[in-house]
């Protein structure tokens, strides 16, 4: 893997966390760098890590200064723990991240279920057959969670298809909707707002408190959109509930 | 026994000190807004600081109790009422059975709450108790208390304060507590303007000296559109809220967003758990409490200190709370 360690900057976050980052632009192989260097600081079991957030390029280290603290006075808990993750942190390149699951999510495009398939078809000058099969093609890869508990954002989408986000968001969207903005897939976990181009819904529960994990994907994993009809949507999701 | 909400008033939740490990899922931390507050609760009954108790916001909440119950009550100044007599603040009190406590109007601050011995029981969900709305997780079903709803309590040791139990069976008030209350930063919440501290944050340097300036010397007030999730910042506008992208990354409580309307935006403890707008810094943790009892209107202005000292400051405030757990535990030794 292509590390660079002079890439590697620490920055505060506030006094009970801080974010690390690598490099600068967001690039493929950048979520492998920082879902290995998230592995291996979850491996470390630094003493009074609260919560680590992966992101595109950077990771949020969340911790309890009192687990920090020096005797001498000279060291901040941040300077400490700082100092301790540089410590311990091997050469970069021997880092390799854990392989992400590759699962397949079915989709269907129907115009009740993908309120924005045909006006984005339109403007993209395609027709809803093509867009669908631009969207089916990439095997996303799960960037990072966020916005709401389970909901994921994915890279991998056809170049095709960036469109900002709608002018007006929605009030609601309805949960399992599969959308697009800017360069991201995204899926939506439960019933939320949302400005996001809505091209078709799964049937899959994204979020489930009863599961451990309660979110179905984790950063890493790998997702391939396959197109279902109304009537298989229909079955998958009384088969899953 | 049990606690029967009679009036949930305007926003009444379980909370306690918040949800970690789940950020990786984008689940939010949560918890009370004001943490000191609730640890300082707790630890009055001699509670572990991370039970759950109740947060009450401004007014109207009412709760009757079916049995004696040990509370006490920190934070805001809510004018919380037993019968007419105005219930002490920062101290443990036993609430005689069939009694109905009240919280009548905001004196000083926002945010109240009542932690009762042994904690509330209420399920665990991924690993905390606090209720966050937004994804109906933790607390009563997920959702605000309303009216009708019962609340046990975990473990109700009854030989806590023992003597102060007797004093309120007997008390014509519905309540007994003793003459000693902790001393805790509360007499801050009256303070007006407020003024809080932050630590400079990664994009801070590429703002212009402008918005730099602007951002310390101005006074902003808290707009109405906020709530747990974050604090809207009225009075200045900032510019340069356009200028840096920024890929979206981790946020904490306390971080200060610039979007590109120039109105800074406070995280609070509801917050999501990645955000992309450019941020100014982030508000000492010691504060956090001062900001969670501001309410729509109320003016604070920023000054800057440097990360050390807000480890320093929040280490002092670690050792505060550790010294009235201590003293605490040796009243209910004795």
């Amino acid at each position: 893997m292509d590390f660079d360690s002079t890439a590697l900057r620490f920055s505060p976050l506030g006094d009970r966390a801080l974010l690390l980052e690598l490099g600068r632009a967001v690039e493929p192989a950048a979520i492998d760098r920082v879902r290995a260097l998230a592995d291996f600081l979850r491996e470390q079991q630094f003493p009074g890590i609260l919560d680590l957030v992966p992101a595109l390029r950077t990771i949020g280290v969340h911790y309890d200064p009192q687990f920090w603290l020096d005797e001498t006075g000279r060291y901040s808990p941040y300077e400490l723990l700082v100092g301790e993750i540089r410590k311990r942190l091997p050469e970069l390149d021997s880092l390799s991240a854990h392989d992400g699951r590759l699962v397949e999510v079915p989709v269907c495009y129907d115009e009740a279920f993908g309120e924005d398939l045909l006006p984005f078809a339109r403007e993209k000058s395609l027709s809803p057959e093509q867009l669908v099969e631009i969207h089916c093609a990439p095997i996303y890869t799960v960037y990072m969670l966020g916005f709401a508990p389970g909901f994921v954002y994915l890279g991998g989408l056809d170049e095709r298809l960036v469109a900002p986000r709608r002018d007006t968001p929605r009030a609601n969207v309805a949960a399992g909707s599969v959308a697009i903005a800017n360069h991201y897939c995204g899926i939506y976990p439960a019933e939320l707002p949302g400005g996001w181009h809505i091209l078709g819904r799964t049937p899959l529960c994204l979020f489930d408190l009863s599961r451990d994990p309660p979110s179905r994907f984790s950063a890493g994993d790998r997702i391939k959109f396959v197109p279902v009809s109304a009537v298989q949507f229909g079955e998958i999701e009384n088969a899953s509930s | 026994m049990s606690i029967e909400v009679l009036r949930a008033g305007i926003l009444t939740t379980v909370q306690d000190l918040g949800r970690h490990g789940m950020q990786q899922f984008g689940v939010p931390v949560g918890g009370a807004m004001d943490a000191y507050s609730l640890q300082v609760a707790n630890l009055l009954l001699g509670n572990d600081a991370t039970a759950a108790g109740v947060e009450v916001t401004l007014a109207g909440a009412h709760f009757s109790f079916d049995t004696d119950t040990l509370i006490a009550i920190c934070g805001g100044d809510l004018a919380p009422t037993v019968g007419d007599k105005r219930l002490p603040m920062r101290r443990p009190i036993w609430i005689a059975g069939g009694s109905t406590l009240v919280f009548r109007l905001g004196v000083t601050g926002a945010r109240a709450y009542i932690a009762f011995a042994g904690g509330l029981d209420v399920p665990e969900v991924l690993g905390s108790r606090s209720t966050y709305v937004r994804a109906a997780i933790g607390g009563v079903d997920g959702r605000a208390l309303r009216s009708g709803d019962r609340l046990e309590c975990l473990f109700t040791q009854e030989k806590r304060f023992e003597s102060l139990k007797n004093a309120a069976t007997f008390s014509r008030d519905g309540f007994s507590a003793p003459l000693w209350s902790v001393h805790t930063n509360a007499r801050q919440f009256s303070r007006k303007p407020q003024s809080v501290r932050f630590v400079a944050g990664r994009h801070w340097e590429s703002l212009t000296p402008a918005a730099r300036q602007a951002f310390v010397s101005g006074q902003f007030r808290v707009g109405a559109a906020s709530d747990r999730m974050g604090y809207r910042l009225e009075g200045v506008r900032l510019d340069g809220g356009d200028r840096c992208s920024v890929d979206s990354e981790a946020v904490t409580f306390g971080t200060i967003q610039l979007p590109p309307d120039g109105k800074p935006i406070v995280l609070m403890a509801d917050r999501q758990t990645i955000g992309g707008y450019p941020r100014l810094g982030e508000v000492a943790s010691v504060d956090l409490s001062l900001l969670a009892q501001l309410q729509p209107g109320d003016a604070l202005s920023f000054s800057k200190i440097s990360l050390a000292k807000a480890q320093q400051l929040l280490h002092l405030q670690n050792r505060a709370l550790a010294q009235i757990r201590d003293s605490i535990g040796r009243r209910l030794a004795q």
